[in-house]
């Protein structure tokens, strides 16, 4: 009766704030509801159980994307009104016609889910022992399913050259005041402390590089907001083979499994657990590094 | 019977912290203008999250559970009595602004 | 337990309104600030309820990036006020 009532308010105010974010009177008030919705989202994982998407919900989609469009809406300028709504509803019928048959075709293979049980976990659970880490997620994500973290890390670099192409350079604030100086000032050792209990509690629990990089990125960007980092450039070369580690270092090691071990991103046996160590640091350095380029990178203006 | 009492008496904080949610809750909505209801809010944020980790701490297996609370709860403070300030002085801005 | 949790979970659906009646910006910034500790809380709850001791990991990131988002979202609206 009572777990009734918690799923169906979580349920309904998940829909009631999807609704909001996209129908909102004005941009601000839909970034604030969506940032709203990662948290209830961040919730709703954690309501199934399901750790792991909590974490990273609640790090990258009530933290750090809150943080990213509210940066975006402070880079652009007043936005026309009138022909956005006309160009909206278009937009909507348009995702309505594609999303519905979709979701009618898709129905029939979803709808027996709840009843059919899946092999997988159990399959997951007997190869721990030789995946290199004590975490079955951390397992899947790295050792059976690495190829799918690889080609995560590849969109994220792509969606930094997207934004690179696209955002406008520069994102000047007005001088922050002493108290919230002060205020980052102590919260980014604090973030940068959680971001790697984080990573290395990875390999036996929840966490991992994703997490952890958000929370790296975070720290970064409260230090620039409040001027006590340089402005992060585009062209400063560390800060670009930073971005690239992380997608380098994963294909080196894929590139040498398929060359002198047994196949493209197979581990040979004992080397697993320093190998999977070694991507989750690069990748989580990377991730940082895209991530908070994202959010506050600056290019330096041609002189006019 | 130590953990049975405890169990009772855990009661009483959290049923506590949940009256300064709604308050808070309830304030945001009800009191006139941005300061006041800013005095609401922070009430929500110290002594509601306050009760109820205090409540869940009388439920806790083990101290490493209650320092994690306390930490958690102590952030918290720290960070409602910041972001009231911000939130004010940014207030007061906008309204200077005009 | 969970009906504590679920009680939780309508006061800050409560106070989420204001965030659509404003008026100013900083009267929406002020629920969503509310919204992220009470979602803590929350977390808090369902660690206790559900006997998931990492979601206690996953309240402190939320304590975390909330104490910044609050600053960062201040931060970010002064530049929008000068413009």
């Amino acid at each position: 009766m009572a777990e009734g009532l918690f799923d169906l308010v979580l349920a309904g105010l998940l829909l009631m704030l999807a609704g909001g974010a996209l129908y909102g009177r004005s941009l601000y008030t839909s970034i604030l509801l969506f940032v709203t919705f990662g948290l209830v989202l961040a919730l709703v994982w954690a309501r199934l159980g399901a750790v792991d998407l909590a974490l990273a919900e609640a790090a990258i989609g009530a933290g750090l994307t809150g943080a990213l469009l509210f940066a975006a809406l402070a880079r652009q300028g007043r936005a026309p009104e009138g022909e956005f709504d006309l160009a909206c509803r278009r937009r909507g019928l348009a995702a309505a016609a594609v999303l519905l048959p979709v979701l009618w075709l898709m129905l029939s293979s979803l709808a027996p889910l709840a009843e059919r049980d899946s092999p997988l976990p159990e399959l997951a659970l007997a190869a721990l022992p030789h995946s290199g880490v004590e975490h079955p997620v951390t397992a899947v994500l790295l050792n059976y399913r690495a190829w799918d973290t690889l080609l995560e890390l590849a969109v994220l670099l792509l969606a930094l050259l997207g934004a690179r192409q696209l955002g406008s350079g520069r994102l000047d604030t007005a001088r922050p005041w002493p108290q919230l100086r002060a205020w980052n000032a102590h919260l980014a050792p604090l973030l940068v402390l959680v971001g790697g209990f984080l990573l290395w509690r990875g390999s036996s629990a929840p966490g991992g590089a994703f997490q952890a990089g958000a929370l790296l990125a975070a720290g970064v960007v409260s230090l620039r907001l409040a001027h006590l980092l340089p402005p992060l450039r585009w062209s400063f070369w560390p800060l670009r083979l930073l971005v690239l580690l992380g997608l380098a270092l994963f294909l080196a090691v894929a590139a040498a499994g398929a060359w002198l071990g047994q196949g493209w991103l197979s581990y040979p046996a004992g080397w697993a657990k320093p190998l999977i160590l070694a991507i989750e640091v690069a990748a989580t350095l990377s991730i940082a590094a895209s991530l908070s380029l994202l959010v506050v990178g600056e290019r330096r203006e041609p002189a006019p | 019977m130590t953990e049975w009492l405890l169990d009772g008496l855990s009661w009483l904080p959290l049923a506590g912290g949940l009256l300064f949610f709604a308050a808070g809750s309830i304030g945001l909505l009800r009191f006139p203008d941005v300061y006041s209801r800013l005095h609401a809010l922070t009430k929500a944020d110290t002594l509601g999250f306050g009760l109820v980790a205090a409540g869940l701490a009388c439920r806790a297996g083990s101290l490493w559970e209650v320092a994690q609370l306390l930490l958690i709860w102590l952030l918290v403070l720290a960070s409602g009595a910041t972001a009231c300030q911000l939130l004010a002085r940014q207030a007061r801005e906008e309204e200077g602004d005009g | 337990m969970i009906l504590f949790a679920a009680l939780l979970l309508l006061t800050m659906a409560l106070g989420l309104w204001r965030v659509l009646r404003g008026p100013g910006r900083v009267d929406r910034l002020q629920a969503v600030q509310l919204c992220g500790t009470s979602g803590t809380a929350l977390l808090l709850v369902l660690a206790q309820a559900l006997q998931a001791p990492a979601l206690r990991d996953v309240a402190l990131v939320l304590a975390l990036l909330a104490a910044l988002l609050s600053a960062a979202l201040v931060q970010l609206l002064r530049r929008g006020a000068h413009d």
